[in-house]
């Protein structure tokens, strides 16, 4: 430990080493740190309006988390099967975006990183990209107007005739799905991409002349070589699917709510802050576990995904 | 089993470069082959066509007498060592070497068991479960050669397989890739740029030059009677001069040269190519077959100038400038105990006779 400060200091000398430190201290302490200790601190309180915060009256409570778990503030008679089941719900639904998303861009990756050359490649990365140009709000409202029920999803699969009428895809969450999927696509190519581009093309050509099929190729090296970016897009992808607001807003249906959504009822509509940011931390204490739980299973330690 | 390995008017084409250009080879089952050639000359191309990685613009590869067109990499009877190895780093040395036989469906048991049989064969008995990156250069060298042997292939193809080792290490690696060779009974081809590893393991070396085999034959064949002046050039050390044929008999030319008229025998690659009178062509001597010689007894006599001379141990290089020559001539001479005994800046007379001479069409040289 000494040794590494030694040396930090010595690389960087003393006033640009001290500079960079409290600029890094600083940036963790007051953009990471503080705010979430705050939405901490919140969640324990008793929801009174802003004037009395800190007060006697502003006195701490496990309420807003037992709210979450009974629907109620005073008995713990009934689960409050509702928000959890919103809260189950949103994990799978991201667990299967994710999943979803791995499946679409593993053959991408692979493809830009090894069989597409020189100008093609630079093609697909940008037209990848420049979509992305376009904001959120108005690719949502995009998705909803193309898988409207007269959107052009709809027109075309009745107008070749898979379909007699038009399919309710807003209400059966298909829009959902397909926008979320298609949101943070780029946060699971490109760090696929980049395990894959570093892969010895060698090592995939010894073991295909070693008699080895495609499929085993991919399961016994690529995949083994791509997994610190497999994982680290999972990652990203899984927890800002599970924090998503927009597209859920925008392209759910009726019936289905997302996680989310509660916690923006919670602080905007019912001015419950304290609620709300025990929702959301729980929202973002279970994102973590659920994270470090997988990485545990498929034996990715986290210095790696940071590769 | 082992097979033979034809290549029939094999042409390699990249756009319009011509990686290789008619190649004609037939390679003997349980022979160690090798392919020589400065780099950039073809070699990888050629043996990659071989390996199924690439199939040739025109002709046809046969393995075993079988036409490999329209097979690929993993169903051929061949293995490849890559010139960078090319081991699975996140793999275990006993799974890499087992990769061909888990391709293969084998159990974990027996493969295990074959995995041993193949580290005790590359002498690196018990260091199955180390990671690849914990061996050193030359025993990553091994575990390569293991995991190709595994497949049990009917022709091995190296490229260029010791070049990252270090000097001591590749001498010693070249006499056991010949043991190994030997024990396994199967066909190597071999592709190098260093002649020394060429003629010391090989039965037979082609010598290759921008995409075309200039000339096939062993080892010595090669150093002693190169048929084109790239071989003559490139395949040890030699001297050479310029000149035109005078007179033609037996098979010994006699050479016009500004240095004087060198008689030395005539060698071609093909009929099409033989020397006539009248025709330019180059007269090369090896250092080691120049002598001095006070009197005129030899057939060919060089005069010049002792530019200077360096001492290599076991012989001595001497560089003369030759009358009629703008190149330094350089001349060997086993250390036998007794100093040259001449002066830098003395005139002398060198000389070899005219067996130890050779006279080829003129064509483009090696690169120095
Ligand atoms: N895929 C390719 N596309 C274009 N040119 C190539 C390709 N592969 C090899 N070449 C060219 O063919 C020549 C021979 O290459 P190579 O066989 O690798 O040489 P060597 O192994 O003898 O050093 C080189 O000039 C190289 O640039
Ligand atoms: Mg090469």
């Amino acid at each position: 430990m000494f040794q590494f400060w030694s040396d930090y200091f010595r690389k960087n000398g003393l006033t640009l080493g001290l500079f960079l430190l409290l600029s890094v201290a600083i940036w963790m302490l007051v953009m990471i740190v503080l705010p979430q200790l705050y939405m901490l601190d919140f969640s324990f309180r008793a929801n009174v309006p802003p004037p009395q915060w800190g007060t006697d009256s502003h006195v701490y409570t496990f309420e807003h988390y037992q709210y979450l778990i009974y629907g109620n503030v005073n008995s713990t008679d009934a689960f409050n099967y509702i928000d959890l089941g919103v809260f189950g719900r949103t994990i799978l639904a991201s667990v299967f975006v994710t999943l979803i998303d791995v499946c679409l861009c593993y053959p991408v990756a692979y493809y830009l990183a090894h069989v597409a050359k020189g100008g093609w490649g630079r093609l697909m990365v940008m037209s990848l990209i420049v979509p992305f140009w376009v904001n959120e709000l108005l690719r949502a409202f995009s998705f909803k107007v193309m898988f409207g029920a007269s959107g052009v999803v709809n027109n075309v699969l009745v107008g070749i005739g898979i379909l007699d009428q038009p399919y309710d895809f807003i209400r059966e969450n298909v829009a959902l799905y397909s926008g979320l999927c298609y949101a943070y696509i780029l946060l699971m190519i490109f760090p696929i991409y980049n395990a894959i581009e570093s892969l010895d093309k060698n090592q995939i050509e010894a073991a295909r002349d070693l008699g080895s099929p495609w499929w085993r190729i991919h399961w016994r090296i690529v995949i083994p070589h791509a997994k610190p970016g497999i994982t680290s897009g999972c990652t990203m992808v899984f927890m800002l699917t599970a924090g998503a607001l927009a597209a859920p807003q925008i392209l759910g249906g009726p019936s289905s709510l997302w996680f989310t959504q509660l916690v923006y009822k919670w602080f905007n509509n019912s001015a419950n802050w304290a609620r709300g940011s025990a929702y959301a931390l729980v929202l973002l204490i279970a994102c973590i576990v659920f994270v470090l739980l997988m990485m545990r299973i498929f034996k990715v330690r986290l210095g790696e995904i940071a590769r | 089993m082992s097979a033979d390995v034809q290549l029939q008017d094999v042409w390699i084409r990249f756009g319009d470069f011509v990686a290789a250009r008619d190649v004609n080879i037939h390679i003997k089952d349980g022979e160690f082959f090798s392919f020589l050639g400065p780099s950039g000359c073809g070699k990888t191309t050629l043996l990659r066509a071989v390996s199924g990685f690439l199939s040739p613009s025109q002709g046809e590869v046969l393995i075993g007498g079988k036409n490999m067109s329209g097979i690929g990499p993993n169903k051929r009877p061949t293995a490849l060592i890559f010139q960078n190895l090319a081991l699975f780093p996140l793999m275990t040395v006993w799974e890499n070497i087992a990769f061909a036989l888990e391709v293969k469906g084998m159990s974990k048991a027996a493969r295990r068991k074959r995995a041993d049989e193949l580290l005790d064969l590359i002498a690196l008995p018990g260091q199955g479960d180390k990671m690849v990156n914990e061996l050193s250069g030359g025993q990553k060298q091994r575990v390569a050669i293991a995991r190709a042997l595994a497949a049990e292939p009917d022709v091995l193809l190296l490229d260029e397989p010791l070049s990252a080792l270090d000097l001591k290490l590749r001498q010693h690696m070249r006499t056991e890739l010949r043991a190994i060779q030997e024990r396994v009974g199967i066909t190597f081809i071999y592709i190098t740029h260093d002649q020394g590893e060429a003629l010391t393991m090989s039965d037979n070396v082609a010598v290759m030059s921008q995409g075309v085999i200039e000339q096939v034959a062993g080892g010595n064949q090669i150093y002693d009677s190169p048929e084109t002046a790239f071989v003559a050039s490139f395949v040890g050390e030699n001297n050479y001069f310029a000149g035109t044929v005078r007179e033609l008999n037996n098979g010994l030319a006699v050479v016009d040269t500004p240095s004087g008229v060198l008689a030395a025998r005539a060698v071609s690659r093909n009929d099409k190519e033989q020397l006539s009178v009248g025709d330019e062509a180059y007269v090369f001597i090896r250092p080691e077959s120049l002598r001095f010689s006070q009197q005129q007894e030899l057939d060919n006599v060089l005069s010049g100038v002792v530019e200077r001379q360096e001492f290599e141990g076991n012989f001595w290089q001497v560089y003369l400038r030759v009358d009629g020559s703008a190149r330094i001539v350089t001349l060997s001479m086993v250390n036998d105990g007794h100093s040259v005994g001449y002066e830098v800046g003395s005139r002398v007379q060198v000389g070899c006779g005219s067996d130890l001479a050779v006279a080829l069409p003129q064509g483009p040289m090696a690169a120095e």
